[in-house]
This record gives C-alpha cells, sequence and structure tokens, in this order.
C-alpha cells in the first residue's frame, strides 16, 4: 500500500484553490474518462486516480485530513483506532473519523466502461478515508447515473461456438446464465442489459459486456460464415478419380473428386460452413482445399510402373 | 415493426437536473432524436444511454455542445474501425498460422 500523491495526481501544488484543483481535475478528466477512451484499460486506471485524488482534494475537510497525515497515513490509521477503541470503552471523544457517508456507487455510477473491478479506490484510500466514499462536493450536482458497465470475456471453442448453448458466468460473484447463440464471431460483444453495476441515487443498472473469443480448431479456420479446410489427397485418387470423406461441424459427409484433380483445388461443399448468428437454419459453406499427397518409400515393382507411366507419356 | 418507446423529455430533465435546452441543442445537431406530440416533448428510449453519455460529458467534463458533436463524430468512426479491423483481423486469421490459402486456387 503505497503513499499516493493526489496533488502529483492533478497536477497541481499543494497551496493550490479550489477552483485550480476543479481546472486541473476536468482537463486530466477529458483526457482519460471511459467514455472517451473506450476499451482502453490504462485510460480507465489513470481515470481512477483522478477522481480519487478530486474526491480528497476538492472536499476541503478531506483535503485538510490528507494533508495532515497523508505521507505519514499509516499513522493516522492507527490514530484512529486508537480514537474508535476509545470510542467503544464509553468515553466518546470525537466521533467517527473518516469514515464517508454516502455509498460507494454514488461515485461508481458517473462514468461507463469499466471491467469489472473499475471505480473501486485504492486501498490508500480506504486507509484514510474509509471504504465507503461520500462523494460530496465533487461538481455539486447530485445526479442519478445509470450504473456502470461491466466487461467480460468468455472463451469458447469453434465448435462449440457452432451449436447454440449454456453457459454460467460468475461476475462480481455473481453467477449469471447466459445462452450463446450459434454463430457468434471472434471478437463479436454481447450485451447483456441490466447485469452491470447498480445505479447511482436510483438511476438503471449497467449493462455487462461479454467479448467472446473463440479459439482455432486445427480441422477448420473460419471466415464470416465460412470454413475452409485443407484435406490430404492421395495420388490415385487425384488422378484416377473416387470418393473420400470429409468432416464437417455436422458430422462425416462424403465427397467425389474428380478424375484429374490437380494439387490446390479447392472445392465448395454449399452449407457445410458454419451457422449463420441468430438465422435459425442458415450456413455458410465449407472449402475443401486439396493437398496431394505423393507416395513415398516405392517398391521396386512400383518404380517400374511409374517409369512405364513415364515412357508412355513421353511416347 | 415495433413502435417506438418515447420518454417525456422533462421527466429524463427532472430525472438528472438537466435543461431541456441542452437537450435541444444536442437534438439539433443531430445526436439525438426528438418527438413533439401536443406540445410535449418526447425523447426515444433508445438514446437515453447516449444522452445520459452527453450529460455526464457537458456537466461533468465541461465540453461544450460543439464539442460534444466532434467527439461524438470520432468516436462513432473510431467504433466503426474498430469494427473493420476486427473483421480483418479474423480474416488474417485463415492466412496464419498453417492457413489454408494457396495461389491459384480453384473453387
Amino acid at each position: 500500500m503505497d503513499f499516493i500523491d493526489y496533488y502529483k495526481i492533478l497536477g497541481v501544488n499543494k497551496t493550490a484553490t479550489q477552483d485550480q484543483i476543479k481546472s486541473a481535475y476536468r482537463k486530466l478528466a477529458r483526457k482519460h474518462h471511459p467514455d472517451l477512451n473506450p476499451n482502453d484499460k490504462e485510460a480507465h486506471k489513470k481515470f481512477q486516480q483522478i477522481n480519487e485524488a478530486n474526491e480528497v482534494l476538492s472536499d476541503p475537510e478531506k483535503r485538510k485530513k490528507y494533508d495532515q497525515y497523508g505521507k505519514d497515513w499509516q499513522h493516522a490509521e492507527a490514530f484512529e483506532k486508537a480514537q474508535q477503541d476509545a470510542g467503544r470503552s464509553g468515553r466518546q471523544r470525537g466521533g467517527g473519523g473518516f469514515q464517508g457517508s454516502g455509498s460507494f456507487q454514488e461515485f461508481n455510477g458517473n462514468f461507463d466502461g469499466g471491467d469489472g473491478d473499475d471505480g473501486e479506490f485504492s486501498s490508500f484510500f480506504e486507509s484514510l478515508f474509509g471504504g465507503a466514499a461520500g462523494g460530496s462536493g465533487r461538481s455539486g450536482r447530485r445526479t442519478s447515473f445509470r450504473g456502470q458497465d461491466y466487461q467480460a470475456e468468455l472463451q469458447t471453442s469453434l465448435a462449440d461456438a457452432a451449436t447454440t448453448h449454456q453457459r454460467v458466468l460468475t461476475v462480481n460473484g455473481k453467477n449469471i446464465r447466459i445462452t450463446i447463440p450459434a454463430g457468434v464471431e471472434n471478437g463479436q460483444v454481447i450485451k447483456l442489459k441490466g447485469h452491470g453495476a447498480p445505479g447511482a441515487n436510483g438511476g438503471p443498472s449497467g449493462d455487462l459486456f461479454i467479448t467472446f473469443t473463440i479459439t482455432e480448431d486445427p480441422r477448420w479456420k473460419r471466415e464470416g460464415n465460412d470454413l475452409y479446410m485443407k484435406l490430404p489427397l492421395d495420388l490415385y485418387t487425384a488422378i484416377l478419380g473416387g470418393e473420400i470423406t470429409v468432416d464437417t461441424l455436422s458430422g462425416k459427409v462424403k465427397l467425389k473428386v474428380k478424375a484429374e484433380t490437380p494439387n490446390g483445388t479447392t472445392t465448395r461443399l454449399k452449407g457445410k460452413g458454419f451457422p449463420v448468428y441468430k438465422k435459425e437454419g442458415e450456413f455458410g459453406d465449407l472449402y475443401v482445399n486439396f493437398e496431394i499427397k505423393l507416395p513415398v518409400n516405392l517398391s521396386e515393382k512400383e518404380k517400374e510402373l511409374f517409369r512405364e507411366l513415364e515412357k508412355l507419356r513421353k511416347a | 415493426m415495433q413502435p417506438e418507446e418515447l420518454i417525456p423529455a422533462g421527466e429524463f430533465c427532472a430525472f438528472h437536473h438537466v435543461e431541456l435546452s441542452f437537450i435541444q441543442n444536442l437534438h439539433e445537431s443531430g445526436l439525438i432524436g426528438m418527438t413533439v406530440r401536443d406540445g410535449v416533448v418526447f425523447l426515444p428510449a433508445d438514446d437515453l444511454p447516449a444522452l445520459e453519455k452527453f450529460t455526464r460529458w457537458f456537466y461533468e467534463l465541461d465540453i461544450n455542445p460543439e464539442g460534444i458533436e466532434a467527439l461524438s463524430h470520432v468516436l462513432n468512426r473510431m467504433e466503426r474501425l474498430t469494427e473493420e479491423n476486427k473483421v480483418l483481423r479474423n480474416r488474417l486469421r485463415r492466412f496464419t498460422n498453417g492457413g489454408t490459402a494457396e495461389p491459384g486456387e480453384m473453387v
């Protein structure tokens, strides 16, 4: 738990007036606000620090205590504890110390775009002022806002993403059962309305945004709703034609190979690709790319026959 | 088609302690929708998250309406580019780590 220099964070000196603090806060908040820096965790972290610094320095009472105990906050904590002990033993000397009066969410709800635990104060702040912050005097405007949005990531395999299935997510200690529709894409974000942080001053709850990460599959590569695969083809089937078995998402299918199929030929299996997101019964295509495998470790007899073929070809 | 859900602007203003002129300003900039029925101003419910965001920018960050308009355009553009980047990255995945692209492939 390191000492945090709130003056340094806001870039003001210790004699700064309230107006200078307000101006410095707004300047920095405009630069690092999560609304203006979506998906930027660094900016979000920085914004938390700026908010925390402003929370203390814009409140004359908190600022006084911070100036008094700031650097030696550990002593302040011990001092507080001694005071509380004294209070408990009936001496009643001057009350509750640094505990804030409002709710944490009041402060937390003023921005969105968080990643779950954002908006919390540093442990330094909590040691000095208690876990619950009053949030008073920040801008003098007590408004209701919707709660902070939460961000979560969910990893799923390509095969799982091809079927509608249920998953249970734990967000902030709460289990949320979600149905993942078939066809979700890598990087796709799904919004669960009202599953974010509770709103401030009666405002609505924020939303939960889930980003899907789809892991690579050794068999298929996905592009949009189409799947691509490489399939080894033996020389004889490539030359003479025949029937082979292909793995698809819905099982194995038989595929006819034309005689004299060149290496690198791609053939399309219509409707055997990935399901189209939220369009039941619609599928992309599967593209099969043939990789002709040459026979190895030929016997003398085989070599002889190949020489004969060569002669025939060159004759 | 589902009917549009509307919220009385006065209710939003009272709840968030904002002035109606601010909302009208945003509407004139084309950032939010607005409907007037029998002299009462209504806001589309779908625009509320954006309106709350603009309210934060205006009141908490001191960004003026012109700044809000400019920022909103830039952020929308950034969002579109991020989406495009995602699609291209997914396409690139097919060509990397043993992808199946072959020059001159026949379909």
